[in-house]
């Protein structure tokens, strides 16, 4: 699976599927503070992400 | 997950709703709770005309999108920065927003139009740059609304923003500004009312809308706010949040129903008068407003770069997201 992160934007490459939750849990990101989208669509945290899927995980928290 | 309308696919959980929601009755859902804002909080009518304060952020965006939606007049107004090509990208965001929308917006430019940028104020007052950015960003939008007629300003403030704000309030228990922290600040001594109809909102929410609703916003984090106070404040609720949803909303809620009647005697605002440069209210002993003290200080000093500003680690930040 590839995941893009941001702030800073860099590119992941994980082997096997998983779910949001899940995802978010291994790379130690808040569920409140991210918000994940495949394929320029919104999922939620049980959704099974698959192997060849292209994910962005959107960092939410602003700070003015 | 499934819907909790309509039993479709969810896109979205949100734990402190104990729900999920498709795309359609996710929009819904936010759509009624900017609209039991306004009304609860009595913030403006669809007679009124609102100045929206828009960033490019998601917020901004979002608050002038929904009060498009929900049949409100909303005008648009930009304050260049001057913070490196975060000011430029952001800039460039909000037009294309109100280009496409067919939106009046308004942008007045700190360098431009006052001699200075964020980044200058900060090395040359040895202030932290959010502290320029807000007192200039504040000063603007009140005068905006004042030259053109309008009855609101209003501000992409969310649910986090406001908890956090309050947090930090509470921490150092400055009953001055626990008074202040409204849902909505009526105009007073030449000050235009302010509101702020995202404030049953999350950041999470608001985001989310955006996305639904194809708005492209600036997701880079302003170079300048990286590490400050309000972001830790709000980390710290999100791990409360995480294993207690509903903790932000309940602690913001219960601050605006129950603790904001009994300090309303405490909201002594010092004697206002007006600034002899500019003609703006102004709340301070000197004659001169703030901004035109800021102003003074830093017309005329070469521009400094966003970079010299920033820590190694936030220059590393700042590089990468411009990749």
């Amino acid at each position: 699976m590839k995941v893009l992160l941001r702030n800073p934007r860099r590119d992941l490459e994980l082997v096997g599927s998983r779910r949001v939750h899940a995802l978010l849990a291994e790379l130690g990101l808040s569920r409140e503070a991210h918000l994940v989208i495949r394929n320029g669509t919104l999922v939620p945290g049980d959704e099974l992400l698959g192997a060849d899927d292209e994910v962005e995980i959107r960092p939410v928290v602003s700070g003015g | 997950m499934k819907c909790r309308t309509c039993r479709g696919p969810a896109i979205i959980d949100l734990p402190r709703h104990n729900a999920n929601f498709c795309a359609e009755h996710f929009v819904e859902l936010c759509r009624r709770q900017v609209q039991k804002a306004i009304d609860y909080h009595r913030m403006f009518s669809r007679e009124d005309r609102i100045l929206v304060a828009v960033s490019g952020g998601k917020d901004s965006l979002a608050v002038w999108d929904v009060l498009g939606e929900l049949g409100y007049r909303a005008d648009g107004y930009f304050v260049a920065l001057g913070i490196g090509e975060y000011s430029e990208h952001s800039r460039e965001i909000t037009e294309n927003f109100a280009r496409e929308r067919g939106l009046n917006l308004r942008i007045e430019s700190l360098r431009e139009d006052h001699g200075f940028d964020v980044p200058t104020a900060a090395k040359v007052t040895g202030r932290v740059p959010c502290s320029a950015c807000g007192l200039s960003k504040r000063h603007l939008f009140d005068r905006a609304a004042r030259d053109g007629g309008y009855d609101v300003v209003v501000t992409g403030h969310n649910l986090d923003d406001e908890a956090a704000v309050l947090f930090g309030n509470t921490l150092r228990w400055d009953v001055e500004y626990l008074a202040r922290q409204m849902p909505v600040l009526p105009a007073e001594h030449g000050f235009p009312r302010k509101a702020k109809p995202l404030v049953r909102l999350g950041e999470r929410e608001t985001a989310a809308w955006c996305i639904v609703r194809g708005i492209d916003y600036v997701i880079e984090e302003c170079p300048m706010a990286a590490g400050n106070r309000h972001l830790q404040f709000k980390e710290l609720l999100n791990t409360l949040e995480e294993s207690s949803p509903g903790a932000k909303a309940a602690f913001h809620a219960g601050f605006v129903d129950r603790m904001l009647p009994l300090l309303a005697s405490s909201d002594r605002k010092s004697e206002v008068h007006r600034c002899v440069r500019c003609d703006a209210p102004t709340g301070g002993e000197s004659e001169i407003c703030a901004f035109c003290r800021l102003v003074e200080r830093t017309r005329g000093h070469d521009a400094v770069p966003v970079e010299m500003l920033l820590s190694k680690k936030a220059r590393r930040r700042a590089a990468s997201q411009g990749e």
